[in-house]
Formats: structure tokens, sequence, C-alpha cells
């Protein structure tokens, strides 16, 4: 009984620890478009964290901060904007298709493109090969007997 | 000859991205805020609460602003360079003392001294978010325009300061 009593209250502990670390809007429709903003931030100062997942100082003022700005009405892109204005397209996880960007969008692409170039490029000279002259009289002569002379050497 | 001219050229492409890459801090990402406006704010000064002062007040002068807290390390680190700095009176500091309670952080400048012309309180880190900081300490070098102009991430050692700081200060007040 005592166990059980200890169990249900660390369970308690954790749930209100849980709690304390996602400050929640009040409005659960609030509190979608918060995480969903949140999980496309990155945490600048834990830099592989979202801004919703990190428990950073910085991404709990962040999290505050687009709470705030839902409940003054503002819109989804008028938030990303915000963040944007201040930390750089670093922000984004999914950076903006730009100049500057050009090489991370089409980089794969282009590499996926020249490796499947290379391998058709491959594939034709090595079937152009195949195709080739067959050996004239003489020729094929002399590999059997190169051949044959191969065979001949003494065993090891 | 090609076979092994091509996949050397890609080698030696591939070594020379990865060199550069290795010597890029991935922590410091640069600011979208050089060369814009420096953001407002409004806020009560450190040392008397009852007044404030605003990035307006500097319109004129070049000046420095330094993101400092008294639970920041780094900020020790950096202290005495900015104190020599102070010294050298060749540009005003000013401080934004972040996410911080003033009581720590006037005992903070008791303890190591103030190099600061005046200090401001950003208590819940607001303006912090208006400048873009994320890594304490942060330095901002602000022109007479009011623009920021750079933006120091991490501690203000004295080479930043001899071979970026001062010389873009010098400039902007020519």
């Amino acid at each position: 009984m005592k166990l059980l009593a200890l169990v249900a209250a660390l369970l308690f502990a954790c749930a209100a620890a849980a709690q304390n670390a996602v400050p929640t809007a009040a409005d659960p429709m609030t509190n979608k478009r918060a995480v969903q903003l949140g999980e496309k931030l990155r945490c600048l100062v834990c830099q592989n964290q979202s801004i919703e997942e990190s428990n950073a100082e910085l991404a709990v003022d962040l999290r505050r901060q687009i709470r705030e700005m839902i409940a003054e009405g503002r819109s989804d892109a008028n938030i990303i904007d915000f963040m944007v204005q201040r930390y750089g397209d670093f922000v984004l996880y999914q950076p903006p298709f730009k100049a500057a960007t050009l090489l991370l969008w089409l980089g794969p692409g282009v590499l996926f493109a020249s490796g499947l170039g290379v391998l058709i490029y491959n594939l034709r000279r090595r079937r152009a090969q195949r195709d080739e002259q067959p050996l004239t009289a003489t020729q094929q002569k002399q590999a059997e007997r190169l051949l044959a002379a191969g065979s001949e050497q003494p065993r090891r | 000859m090609t076979r092994f001219l091509v996949p050397l050229a890609v080698f030696i492409v591939m070594v020379a991205f990865l060199a550069v890459g290795l010597g890029l801090n991935p922590r410091e990402v640069p600011s979208p805020l050089i060369n814009k406006p420096a953001p407002a704010f409004v806020l009560p000064q450190l040392h008397q609460p009852d007044k404030t002062f605003s990035q307006e007040d500097m319109k004129g002068k070049v000046w420095l602003l330094n993101v400092w807290a008294s639970w920041c390390v780094s900020c020790r680190e950096e202290h005495p360079v900015l104190m020599d700095l102070a010294k050298s009176n060749a540009v005003p500091i000013y401080g934004l003392n972040y996410k911080d309670k003033p009581e720590d952080a006037l005992a903070w400048l008791r303890q190591f001294g103030n190099p600061y012309t005046l200090s401001i309180i950003d208590r819940d880190g607001r303006v912090g978010i208006d400048y873009g900081v994320y890594g304490v300490p942060e330095t901002f070098v602000i022109d007479k325009q009011g623009a920021i102009r750079y933006k120091q991430i991490g501690p203000v050692t004295p080479a930043a300061l001899k071979d970026k700081i001062l010389p873009l200060v010098k400039e902007l007040q020519s």
C-alpha cells in the first residue's frame, strides 16, 4: 500500500513537472498553433532542438512570445517573419528558396542527376565494348597459346 | 589518365569544402540586423530605476551595446577587456542587463567594477529577443544614425577588439 502511494506520488510529481515545462495557453486552438509554430523554429541555444522541445531559457521565452502574438491575433506567417527578422533564416527548419540556399535545395537533385549520368555513360560504354569486333584468326590463336602457356605453369 | 584525374579532382573539391566547413563556427549565426536600425526600446536604468534610457538618446554617437548578466560565466571572461576599453574612452559602452535580478547585477558590478556608462534592465528578455540575443554576452556596435554595424557573439576578446571593433568604431566616428 505504501509502495502504491509512493508510485502515485511520483507519477503526480512527473505530471506536475511536465506541466511546468511547457507554458500552455488556456485556449486549446492557440496551444495547438503555438506548438505547430514552435516545432518549425530552431532553438538557437541548443541548435538541434526546436523551440517547442528545448528547455533553454531562450526557448521558454520564445514560446511565451509566440503564445502572446497568437493571442494578439497575429497570423502564423507574421509570427515566423518576426522570428526571421531577429534571428535570420537560421531559425527556420525549412529554409526559404533563394539565391543563398540554391545549392542546399538543388544540390541533392544535381548530385543524383550527375550520378545517374555517369552510370548511364558507363553502361553504354560497356555495351559498346561488348559489341566490339570478334578476334581475327591469328589473334585467336595467339590468345589460345597464351592461355595454354598460363595453364602449364607449375603449381605450387 | 582521366580515370585518375577525375576522382582526384572530386576528392580535392570535397576536401576543400570540408576544410572550410571545419573552420566555420556553427554557433555563430549571422545576425539579420546588421546595417538595420537598432530595435527601439525604453528601459529603466539599473542604477536609477526611475530614469529610463532609449536607443534614441544615442543618436549622433557611436556606441557599444553590451548584453550581460551576473549569471553569465563568459561575461566575467570579457569583463577585464571591457574595463580596459572603458578606461581608454575610445567608445562609450552601454550595458543591457539581460534576464537578471537588479540586486545581483549591482552586486556583480560592485565586485568586478563597472565599465558601463549606464546599464539598463531587461528583466524578462524581451528587448533581448528584439536584438536577436541568444548567447550572452553579445556586443553590438551602433553608428551615429542608430544602425547596428557589427555584432560580436560571445565574449569580446582582445583580438576581436583590436582587429574588428576598434577599427570599425574609428571609421564610424570620423
